[in-house]
């Protein structure tokens, strides 16, 4: 066992500098090695939620996106004919505060499919607004005729049994998807 | 032959969660899925060993007084690389683990052993410890949340095994942690009295 380096003023400094100049290089290295794979890692997510909820298309959405008060919304569309709106929405209205959502819809405003993106809803209960249980009331329905409320609050949603604060806001989020993608297409078609 | 003891103290003997009852924290709140406990223990382990490592290599150069502060800083950097690539490679496993990450710098576990063993012994003998007690770790944290997966949501590694009307919420929520915990903590109690170890 040999001796430890005496702690002094000047070798505590030293050691310390020393060690956090080595440190920190290492963490540089791989912070630049690992920067490319995370953004393309997240691309990557981004794009497979949006297959998941709209029809095939075979345009790069990244170039085909809108965005409004922090909703995003992807124009995609095969062979030059639009087949969707993949929206990118949110509520803070969840039990635990903030959900994220992609919701999918068709050109004539019905809602082709949905899917939670972000959440930190109550195992069990709220959590289950992923089961298609509980989504797949809303397929194929037009949010301007299947009113977007819990029933309670007087609309046609069937809300999770003891979860009817995520289940509103996970209307909050549908409805505000709906209303941005119903802005961007009617200024797309007063153009 | 010495050497491998040094390795299975922290599989058995002296195992951080059932034993020293060290890192209870991300033990409590992250096995709630067989998986999430794997890539938690995997994580750590890689934490655990490459800290030892650097502090038995270092620990002549680290005057006494200042010990804490150089330890947090090497642990700490090994910690962010391994939330770096997770976030970058493992991404569906980062998002499971969250917060978890970062939070393996105060795990117990790395600084305990740090403190205790690495900078009091050479290289080889400190690699060997944090594989050890990071195996250790992750077969207890894997083994809890196998456990609180199969009570509490019917499944295994997110594969279906019961039916979903026969699962016990409760298991997954907080309190089926601490119940589950403790009941493991017991068994291997009753183990090591038993056996001897």
């Amino acid at each position: 066992m040999a001796k430890k380096l005496e702690s002094t003023l000047l070798n505590m400094f030293l050691s310390l500098v020393l060690i956090s100049m080595v440190m920190s290089g290492a963490l540089a290295f791989v912070y630049l090695k690992t920067k490319g794979p995370i953004e393309e890692a997240s691309r990557q997510k981004e794009l497979e939620a949006i297959r998941l909820v709209v029809p095939e298309f075979d345009n790069d959405p990244t170039a085909a996106k809108t965005e409004k008060d922090g909703v995003v919304i992807y124009r995609l569309s095969k062979q030059d004919v639009p087949v969707g709106y993949a929206v990118k929405s949110f509520t803070e209205k969840g039990f635990a505060g903030h959900v994220e959502i992609m919701a999918g819809f068709l050109p004539d405003g019905s809602i082709n499919n949905i899917t939670v993106l972000q959440h930190k809803e109550t195992p069990g209960l709220g959590t289950k607004m992923t089961d298609p249980k509980f989504s797949g009331q809303f397929l194929g329905k037009n949010p301007d005729a299947f009113k977007l409320f819990v029933k309670k609050d007087g609309g046609a949603v069937d809300a999770i049994t003891a979860a009817t604060v995520s289940s509103r806001a996970y209307c909050d989020a549908l409805q505000r998807a709906f209303t941005s993608m119903k802005l961007v297409t009617d200024s797309l078609s007063v153009k | 032959m010495g050497n491998l003891n040094y390795f299975t103290n922290g599989l058995l003997k002296e195992n951080p969660s059932f034993v020293i009852v060290l890192g209870t924290c991300p033990t409590l709140a992250v096995t709630t899925a067989a998986v999430n406990g794997l890539g938690m223990g995997a994580a750590t382990t890689f934490v655990l060993v490459f800290s030892n490592l650097f502090i038995a290599l270092l620990k002549n150069y680290i005057p006494d007084k200042v010990r804490i502060a150089a330890f947090i800083l090497v642990i700490a950097t090994f910690v962010t690389i391994v939330d770096l690539v997770m976030k970058a490679y493992t991404p569906d496993l980062y998002k499971s683990l969250g917060i978890f990450i970062p939070l393996i710098v105060v795990n117990c576990i790395i600084l305990g052993r740090a403190e205790a063993f690495a900078q009091k012994n050479k290289v080889v003998p400190a690699i060997l410890d944090g594989l050890g007690m990071g195996l250790g770790f992750t077969l207890a944290i894997t083994l809890m949340a196998s456990i609180r997966e199969i009570l509490g949501n019917g499944s295994i590694f997110n594969l279906s095994l019961l039916g979903d009307s026969t699962t016990i919420l409760i298991f997954i929520l907080p309190p089926g942690a601490f119940v589950t915990y403790g009941f493991l903590i017991a068994i291997m109690n009753r183990i090591k009295l038993k056996y001897n170890i």
